[in-house]
């Protein structure tokens, strides 16, 4: 637990971050909350020679809501999130993600941003990115430019981010409708054995607009377009969650790891989902 | 106002026996001004770190330290050739085996020792550690013991004569070079043929997964060899440090006036701090070659890997009795995984510890119990959690037995046990595998907690929870643990009870100091459990001065009487008796003076609280601190100046606490998630010295069996690798996933104990687990559960209603 030697740096300006970036290529990498990255180096898991801290960088934080668009610095934590009130009555399933995320102490530190971009399948808060249709704003040599949620996971731990770029900032459209944010984990502090985010809209007792993402169910978050698909136009009733669920089974692929073996994490991937349908169209 | 001190205030004044003092203790582990090993920093200290195997059975070809050694601060990468000279490469272990400090040509698991890097700080021996080279040749992994048993692969050669031979281990004949021992208590015959005529019998197999107890700090040792002088003197997490002088002393040779063991501050142990580590003695052996200080201090990864763990019991079991419920036997079977090395620290005579205590609470005429050792390709220990004792295995297998029975019997678990207990009149009861219960009323502290939990009104709920289940209503069942323990605790007489020859007596030397206060000192070292406070009140209680007054030191080889440490609950029924026995020495005295000082007879005065005062006449007197000046500065005839005194226990019995618990669960059956609902804990420790600090060992031990019962797992591949190696998988409960406690107590003193205190730190462990166990299989009893393993993480407890068909 003890990391290899590392150069630190602290840039005030963006400017300075990319061009540590581009000096340094695939031997730099820059910190956010550092509660993903850290233990990384700490297991020697990760070999970072240079490692950029975005701390001293005005402006990588906060939350704005303008138009129907909801903004979040990069550099915004959990804790951040959760308190909140006006994204919170905006997009209140941003809060209830949040607050099952680790435990307040990390919370404090950790932010959206190193969440998003660092690519780990556990992390909670991509999978609801793709749910909200969010869009990542990146930062590089070339100038700036967005990618979709939806389109930033390769595999584990590898994104449509390039080495010398920076997220800077996630936006999405304020959600409409219902929303349920279920996460079954084994203790405070672990990632999820199954988790699902969903955001319901409803018109005439029927589903109008139905977006499903999980977690932890494959090597990337999976947004599940069919299980969204098979709610439209019902009654969110028994047969249509059952549609939904068997939807999304076909679009995970789990692994077997500690938490259990891969029927037990279907099972209760579709268990998830299914509560978190029935909670976001009780919301809708 | 009040015109005079009442006799209450008097007995309230000295915050002794009964007092829920608040602990000495925290004022300094609050303001984070504790001193633990890590805290000790020494000019010119150098940082040691270590080289471990990946594999969990390999042959060592080659190590190469040239690139390590050319890393600019390294000083040393020491090997087992280097240790070889000095006859330290291998060491004994408390269990009477051998264990390698560093891999001498192969190493038997994962995480092993292999070599020790010193630097000049600890990052630096960290990325030389990376630099040394070790060539393995992989070898077959062994990590069950059933197939260790059969298997041809050798996993300790040195233990096999030269002609192929099995030579005798150090309890008895082995019968496979895999085997280690077979231990057995009872009668074989008797018991078979009670079970084979019993109107019922009911049969189980468990097994009681290996686990960790994972303490906030890790291990660590700081030595410093004075060559000047000869002294060395080690700090370390040491749980016994006496028995780590003896034994550093026997390994190097010098003697043990020369050697100063040190435990300072130790943040937890739970037994993970009694055996002797490699670390220690690697550091011990870089500081005579250095010259200088040397420190190691182990990782959370090292620590769950490589140090001391718990269990891995594999316990099969037969119990017979009446139709009408009389239990009449108990057969009991136990393949024993110790890993690669024997390193429990159980009483000589006690291979098994007191595993013999499996008849539990109950009276069982006759009962047998085996047990065999294994060797496994796993890291050795088997001393934490109570676990070279033994009891909490015990524990966990009579009331599994218990309620497998009652589910053949289709009886109340918690009616059979009432049928079964042994009665108050039966103490001293002399168990059917030898031990000699000191005192108990079970009866009356079972009927308290069902009372206490409306047993009878959990039931019914149940009953109907079980029906709303199969109408399709709910989609959570209900279970209702319970347990009834009796603990085996204090060891131990030094008649039957020692380890590697040492005695498991335990001592207090006290000083009281002219203006009345005194300083104590015992051979035990508190890990958290809040000695200064607990020690203090029992002083204060027999020589009539205030706790506030005493200071208790512990822990420092050069100043404390020599002690065995503490692990199994013996601080109280030991050093507390010790404590508690110099304080009569210092009273007997005090006696003396005070009848000198009263002009009267040394049997004229009487002791009341805080003075000696003349029989029949008590505005006469003369209080301890006014004797505790003159015993220094008054001339008494026949009498030696000052007032100390030194105990050395030897306990004539174990003291056995017991305690009635009982949790209520809830089960998600379609995500195993159990919430529990309710815990309701009576404990009975015999008299109680401090109602608070009781609580707060309740509440850890309980929360520690939560983990142990609900996930806490150290598990393994089929090729040896640890699966559980950080806290991410390795389960440590927090405040969220833990229950709210109730906590009760009887009070059935210790006959034998000078104060009738029976130890309790590790009571709500063994009596916890069960309890815990025991409702989530409750839960699933009314579809056809009858008996499933430990861990009960999410997967197992989903697993088992999958089984039961609760999702189809």
């Amino acid at each position: 637990m003890i990391p290899a030697a590392f150069e630190y740096y602290r840039p005030t300006s963006m400017e300075g971050v990319l061009a540590l970036l581009q000096e340094h290529g695939d031997e730099a990498r820059v910190l956010a909350g550092g509660h993903s990255l850290i233990p990384m180096m700490k297991l020697r898991m990760a070999d970072v020679p240079h490692l950029i801290d975005l701390q001293g960088i005005a402006g990588l934080s906060g939350i704005t809501i303008d138009g129907g668009t909801i903004r979040i610095g990069t550099m915004t934590t959990q804790h951040d999130i959760i308190g909140d009130a006006a994204l919170t009555a905006a997009a209140p399933i941003m809060a209830e993600a949040a607050l099952q995320i680790a435990d307040p102490q990390v919370r404090y530190m950790g932010t959206v941003g190193g969440n998003v971009a660092n690519g780990d399948p556990g992390n909670d808060m991509p999978g609801l990115m793709q749910c909200l249709d969010a869009h990542f704003h990146l930062i590089g040599p070339e100038g700036e430019r967005t990618v979709a949620a939806r389109d930033f996971y390769d595999s584990a731990y590898m994104t449509a981010r390039e080495d010398d770029e920076v997220l800077t900032a996630i936006t999405f459209a304020v959600p409409v409708g219902g929303h349920a944010y279920e996460k079954q984990k084994r203790k405070i502090g672990d990632y999820a054995t199954a988790a699902a985010a969903v955001q319901i809209s409803k018109e005439g007792g029927k589903v109008a607009a139905a977006s499903i993402a999980m977690t932890n169910l494959s090597d990337t978050p999976v947004w599940s377009e069919a299980a969204g698909a098979a709610l439209v136009g019902t009654d969110c009733g028994a047969d249509a969650i059952k549609a939904a669920v068997a939807a999304m089974l076909a679009d995970i692929d789990p692994t077997e790891d500690n938490r259990g073996p891969v029927a037990f994490k279907r099972h209760v991937a579709g268990i998830v989902l299914g509560r978190a349908i029935a909670r976001a169209w009780s919301r809708a | 106002m009040k015109d005079e001190v009442t006799r209450e205030d008097r007995v309230a004044g000295l915050k002794g026996l009964g007092c829920s003092r608040k602990r000495v203790e925290d004022a300094r582990f609050t303001q984070g001004k504790g001193n633990y090993v890590d805290d000790i920093k020494l000019p010119g200290m150098l940082h040691g770190d270590f080289v471990r195997s990946p594999y969990a059975h390999a042959r060592i070809k080659s190590i190469n330290i040239d690139a390590a050694m050319a890393l600019p601060g390294v000083t040393a990468v020491l090997t087992a050739k280097d240790l070889e000279p000095l006859g330290l490469h291998w060491m004994p272990t408390l269990a009477g085996d051998k264990q390698m400090v560093l891999a001498d040509g192969k190493v038997l698991f994962q995480g092993q020792e292999v070599a020790f890097v010193v630097a000049a700080d600890r990052y630096i021996a960290a990325d030389a550690v990376e630099l040394v080279e070790v060539e393995y040749e992989e070898l077959e992994v062994i990590v069950n013991p059933f197939k260790s048993l059969q298997s041809d692969v050798v996993l300790r050669e040195d233990l096999i004569a030269p002609d192929g031979s099995i030579p005798n281990g150090a309890h008895g004949p082995r019968k496979h070079p895999n085997h280690i021992f077979t231990w057995e208590a009872g009668e074989l015959e008797a018991t078979n043929q009670v079970i084979d005529n019993a109107e019922v019998v009911a049969e189980a197999e468990m097994y009681y997964h290996r686990t960790h107890p994972c303490p906030l700090e890790t291990c660590g040792s700081v030595a410093s060899m004075d060559k000047v002088n000869g002294k060395l003197t080690l700090w370390g997490t040491f749980q016994a440090p006496h028995v780590v002088r003896t034994v550093a002393s026997l390994l190097s040779g010098i003697e043990e006036h020369n050697i100063r063991v040190v435990s300072p501050d130790i943040g937890g142990g739970f037994g993970n701090k009694v055996g002797v580590y490699p670390g220690y003695v690697c550091s011990i052996v870089a500081s005579i070659v250095t010259g200088v200080p040397v420190k190691w201090v182990e990782d959370r990864m090292e620590n769950l890997m490589s140090t001391a763990f718990a269990r891995d019991y594999w316990m099969k079991g037969k119990i017979s009795a009446t139709k009408e419920g009389k239990i009449t036997g108990l057969h009991c079977h136990v393949t024993a995984d110790h890993g690669a090395f024997d390193a429990c620290a159980d009483p000589t005579k006690f291979p098994a510890g007191f595993m013999n205590i499996c008849t539990g609470s109950y009276d069982i005429p006759v009962a047998y119990l085996g047990v065999d050792g294994v060797y496994t390709n796993k890291a050795p220990g088997g001393v934490s959690y109570r676990c070279s004792f033994r009891v909490t295995e015990a524990v966990y297998f009579i009331e599994r037995m218990i309620e497998v029975l009652a589910i053949e019997l289709n009886m109340d678990p918690a009616e059979l046990r009432s049928i079964n207990f042994i009665k108050k009149e039966q103490f001293p009861y002399t168990a059917a595998l030898g031990w000699e219960y000191d005192s108990g009323d079970y009866q009356t502290a079972w009927d308290k907690a069902l009372l206490a939990v409306d047993y009878k009104g959990l039931r019914a709920e149940q009953a109907e929870r079980v029906a709303a289940f199969k109408r399709g209503e709910t989609r959570k069942i209900m279970g209702i643990g319970l347990s009834f323990f009796t603990e085996i605790v204090g060891a131990g007489p030094v008649k039957n009870c020692d380890i590697l020859g040492m005695g498991m007596f335990d001592s207090c030397e006290i000083r009281i100091h002219p203006t009345g206060s005194a300083t104590a000192r015992l051979g035990t070292i508190s890990q958290g459990q809040g000695h200064a406070t607990t020690f203090a009140q029992i002083l204060a209680s027999e020589i009539g001065l205030p706790a506030d007054s005493i200071t208790i030191e512990e822990g420092d080889t050069d100043t404390a009487p020599y002690g065995l440490g503490t692990y199994g609950s013996r601080s109280t029924p030991v050093a507390g008796a010790a404590a508690a026995m110099a304080g009569r020495k210092i009273r007997a005295k005090a006696q003396m003076i005070a009848a000198y000082l009263l002009e009267v007879h040394d049997d004229d005065v009487e002791f009341d609280v805080d003075r000696f005062a003349v029989k029949g006449a008590p505005e006469r007197f003369k209080t301890m601190k006014e004797i505790a000046y003159a015993s220094y500065h008054q001339a008494i005839p026949g009498l030696e100046p000052g007032l100390e005194a030194v105990s050395y226990y030897d306990p004539p019995n174990m003291t056995y606490p017991f305690g009635a618990y009982v949790c209520v669960m809830d089960i998600d059956v379609d995500t195993g998630v159990p919430e529990i609902r309710r815990f309701y804990a009576l404990d009975d420790c015999g008299t109680r010295i401090n109602p608070m600090v009781i609580e707060g060992q309740i509440h850890g031990g309980l929360t520690e069996a939560l983990a142990v019962a609900l996930g806490q797992e150290i598990a393994y591949d089929d090729i040896g690798n640890v699966k559980t190696g950080t806290l991410m998988d390795f389960f440590l409960p927090t405040a969220w996933e833990v229950p709210n406690y109730e906590t009760d107590f009887t009070v059935t003193p210790s006959p034998h104990h000078p104060i009738g205190a029976k130890g309790v730190g590790e009571s709500p462990h063994v009596g916890g687990v069960p309890c815990f166990s025991n409702a989530v299989q409750d839960a699933f009893r009314p579809f056809g559960n009858r008996h499933t393993n430990m861990p009960h993480d999410h997967w197992r407890i989903w697993q088992t209603a999958a089984n039961l068909g609760m999702h189809d």
